[in-house]
């Protein structure tokens, strides 16, 4: 009857959502296990926060480039103002506040800045599209870069300093201090992030981005993606559920900048420039445009790759390029997919399903 | 140092973006493709010139040429090997990722080759300079050729595309593919000669831009062919006048910029202008206004 | 009264009068058919009525209500729905998922309450999923509530266009061509979904159709258009034996 498929659709997608988070689950006490073993290179040990950094960025950025179906090339400016914020908080607050609720604090902080701004971005820019949203979604990006890299904010006992152009025009007292230093950027922020935390801001990522999907704004969203005209022939306001994925992705970036600033001892501009928020796309692309999995597998891979090609040493780079290039021609070409699907079709357990859109 | 001066080096550091330009607007236009791989054709197209100068020995005008022959074979093969597989993939990421790719392995291999050290370049042009107002305006032989350049190759391009069959091709083509191909134009065949063209004007610009500042490493072509593209997006993708005008607009904003507000945040502001050109006309200075039929 | 009531409506494209002076009043429950060889501004008129083109001049009034120039969701959200020439379904998302996205402003929860799973979730959700099915089964679609929309054979997904727009519960419905590249079997068939529609919602109906043995069949009323401009209106026995109507689909 009618409800049986209902039901079947119902629990397919639960079932669907309790194995991405158990994927996460494994792979952390995989992890543990092998670091309580000892058989965690320290290398790689130390590429498990920024792992779950790009694990957070691109799930998010997965909401706006699967899910809305626009392209952002900006995504680490959204890190940016979330590691910016964050690290400026807990410099600020200092031991004034225990060091969990300041960490909580500060989370809150950089996605609330981050998602404003995405806010305040997506209205004028979402109007644009394809390709030209891209290259203004860039160009935001590296705006948002370009201006830190001008700021400096020093505190004393009068309060705030801000500054556009050096850290002596700040005008300390000799006990003030320097927070943010231009172009050399926040230091001195403590380390909160580890693995564990890291691993919760991945569940919390993909339980928001997971649910959002599966809801009426989601499907909002994806109407808007398939078909604006049909969507909005049926009363969507497109403009808007666009900008809520939009603003709920940058708010993401934002924490997924907060572990990463959390992680650092010095923080600057550097690694928030279009290179990042290209590879983060990049996670997305391979891992399956619209597919949160894939996305999550795929940063864990890339993240890892260049660590575990280290003994190819000046050539893993080059490998890793060729790696991209022939994983695209393999995973998009048409030629090469039908190829798949005939040499799959001979194997003895029957046809796989072709490689395509999932739907959650 | 004057304003005229500023004005000057803008138009000059403008003309390069121009050039640059016009090959991502012709590739855009017609293959419908972001090429993130074309800035660092033109930083092969700069060792390249430098190696046939102080390697080889040639005369600065041979190596150019060869240079030029050498980025529009590999503009070719890129297009044939990279994009060609793709181009009915269903989704435009996938060759843009693709791009992506091209573009790490073309900076890696130079990396491998050279080092990630600047390579002093040598600058090819050897005319004197021209001094106008009493010396009150110094224009280099690099600026002058610069320019000259980039109304020549203007001139040809337009000309190329209005005059010849294979412009009207590349023209029948960007307008619609499928169209152009039951008209009998050989698709493949025009795209290819678009990346062609695209190379061979970014070899031009990568001996323009490092004739002008005059250090090559690895990653010289990235950023200026971000601002390139940005360029060709300013003037209105496709358009050829809007290219040359969207380049020489960016190299003057953004030399001014550095020079009365700070050079940090000169990039900011060339991309500040961007959105606001874009905001306020969204195909660009000369770009066509296109609507879906509902 | 009159459902809709539109009075010379009018718009021009460049100098082009695309629609000139189109004037109309539908009654509650009626169906009413609008025709003109191809090229004659019908969908134009849809266009207009949609809000998709702002009308030069003319008035639309829906149930009372002057819609004129408003957009195309205030449209919506008024009670107007449409289906589209070229089919535009929602082609990654699942069938019963196409119908539940034309309830979205029927029935609502916010973005926070479905994010963290509140019980008025669940609750609108499962009145969501029964709304949908119910429509779906009078198109015989709920067997294939599962299908992503755009794996469903062509007639298929005219109909589930149909679906989608009736559940934005509109007090008029739109239909451009629905019988488009249909077999006779399966034009008959869609005779009597409309027909069902019409009395099973309590719905009215316009709609443009080249099918000429569909028109007549279903269609209680008819306006002509031709070049922009109305040729005749009125009962559809008498408007198909007007002899300028024949000419003009005779191409004089």
């Amino acid at each position: 009857m009618n409800t049986d498929i209902v039901k079947k659709i119902k629990n397919r997608r639960l079932r669907s959502k309790l194995i991405t988070y158990l994927i996460v689950i494994v792979f952390y006490v995989v992890v543990q296990i092998l670091i309580n073993t000892g058989n965690l290179s320290s290398l790689l040990t130390g590429l498990l926060v920024p792992i779950c950094v790009y694990v957070i960025a691109a799930v998010s950025l997965n909401l706006v480039v699967g899910i809305s179906g626009e392209l952002s090339l900006g995504h680490a400016g959204f890190m940016c103002v979330g590691a910016y914020t964050s690290a400026f908080l807990s410099n600020v607050v200092g031991s004034a506040l225990p060091e969990t609720l300041r960490f909580i604090l500060a989370i809150l902080t950089g996605a609330v800045f981050a998602g404003l701004f995405g806010l305040l971005i997506g209205i004028p820019v979402l109007r644009l599209k394809g390709d030209y949203l891209a290259i203004v979604t860039l160009a935001f990006g590296e705006i948002i870069k370009n201006l830190m890299n001008v700021v400096y904010v020093g505190i004393d006992s009068k309060g705030l300093h801000v500054s556009t152009t050096s850290a002596m025009d700040l005008h300390l007292e000799p006990t003030g201090k320097q927070i943010i230093k231009g172009a050399l950027g926040i230091s001195g922020t403590p380390k909160n992030s580890n693995f564990t935390i890291g691993v919760i801001l991945i569940l919390l990522t993909l339980f928001i981005v997971q649910n959002l999907i599966d809801s009426r704004s989601g499907r909002a969203v994806m109407a808007a993606r398939d078909n604006r005209i049909a969507a909005e022939s049926i009363g969507i306001p497109v403009t808007k559920f666009k900008l809520l994925a939009f603003a709920v992705s940058a708010a993401l970036a934002g924490v997924a900048g907060v572990l990463y600033s959390h992680n650092l001892a010095t923080l600057n501009t550097k690694k928030f420039d279009y290179n990042t928020s290209i590879l983060v796309l990049v996670f997305v692309v391979l891992g399956g445009i619209g597919n949160i999995r894939g996305s999550m597998i795929a940063a864990v891979i890339l993240t890892a790759l260049p660590e575990m090609l280290r003994f190819l040493s000046n050539y893993r780079m080059l490998i890793y390029a060729i790696v991209l290039i022939v994983m695209m021609l393999f995973n998009w070409a048409p030629a090469a997919r039908e190829w798949r699907e005939r040499v799959l079709s001979r194997l003895p357990f029957g046809r796989r399903k072709a490689v395509g859109k999932e739907e959650v | 140092m004057s304003f005229l001066t500023y004005l000057k080096d803008g138009i000059s550091l403008g003309s390069v973006y121009a050039i640059i330009a016009l090959g991502y607007t012709m590739v855009y236009g017609i293959a419908k493709m972001l090429n993130f791989a074309h800035g660092d054709v033109i930083m092969v197209g700069a060792y390249v010139v430098l190696m046939m100068i102080t390697r080889a020995g040639l005369h600065p005008l041979l190596a150019v040429l060869i240079a030029m022959a050498a980025c529009t074979v590999l503009g070719m093969t890129i297009e044939m090997v990279a994009y060609r597989p793709l181009r009915k993939a269903g989704s435009p990421l996938a060759v843009l990722i693709t791009a992506i790719g091209v573009s790490y392995l073309l900076q890696n291999i130079a990396l491998l080759m050279f080092g990630a050290d600047g390579k002093t370049f040598i600058n090819v042009v050897s005319l004197p300079s021209l001094s106008l107002f009493d010396g009150g305006l110094v224009i280099s032989g690099t600026t002058i050729v610069t320019i000259l350049a980039n109304i020549i190759i203007m001139i040809c391009l337009t000309l190329f595309v209005k005059k010849t069959k294979q412009g009207r091709a590349m023209q029948a083509v960007s307008e619609d593919r499928d169209a152009a191909q039951l008209m009998g134009i050989n698709v493949n065949g025009t795209i290819s000669l678009t990346f062609a063209i695209g190379s061979a004007l970014a070899a031009i610009a990568g001996v323009l831009l490092c004739s002008a500042y005059p250090v090559v490493t690895p990653y010289t072509g990235a950023m200026p062919g971000i601002k390139a593209f940005v360029a060709a997006v300013f003037g209105g993708i496709g358009s050829i006048p809007g290219a040359m005008l969207g380049g020489i607009l960016l190299g003057v904003i953004e030399i001014l910029g550095r020079a009365y507000i700070s050079s940090q945040v000169a990039d900011a502001i060339v991309f500040g202008v961007l959105i606001i050109v874009l905001l306020v006309k969204p195909s660009g200075l000369f770009g066509k206004n296109v609507q879906e039929k509902v | 009264m009159a459902i809709l009531d539109v009075n010379k409506l009018s718009i021009s494209f460049g100098g082009l009068h695309a629609v000139d002076g189109f004037t109309v009043s539908i009654e509650k429950g009626e169906l009413y058919g609008l025709i003109g060889p191809n090229g004659a501004g019908k969908t134009t008129v849809f266009n207009l009525l949609t809000g998709v083109y702002k009308p030069t001049e003319g008035i639309v009034r829906l149930d009372g209500q002057d819609i004129t120039g408003k957009n195309t969701i205030e449209i919506n959200r008024a009670g107007i729905a449409r289906t589209f020439q070229n089919i535009r379904l929602f082609k990654d998302m699942p069938v019963l998922d196409n119908v539940k996205t034309g309830f979205h402003n029927r029935y609502r929860y916010s973005t926070l309450t479905g994010i963290l799973r509140l019980p008025r979730m669940h609750q609108v959700e499962n009145t969501l999923n029964e709304r949908s099915m119910e429509i779906l089964k009078v198109f015989g679609l709920d067997k294939e509530a599962d299908v992503l929309a755009g794996n469903l054979p062509y007639g298929k997904q005219r109909k589930l266009e149909i679906a989608r727009a009736l559940a934005t519960e509109p007090k008029l419905l739109l239909l451009d061509e629905p019988a488009a590249g249909m077999n006779p079997n399966e034009t008959s068939e869609l005779m009597d979904t409309i027909r069902f529609v019409r009395d099973h919602f309590d719905m009215t109906i316009l709609l443009i159709e080249h099918d000429m043995k569909l028109v007549s069949g279903i269609c209680e009323k008819l306006s002509v258009l031709n070049f922009g401009r109305l040729l005749a209106q009125g009962e559809t026995a008498e408007v198909l034996s007007n002899p300028e109507v024949i000419a003009a689909y005779l191409g004089q």
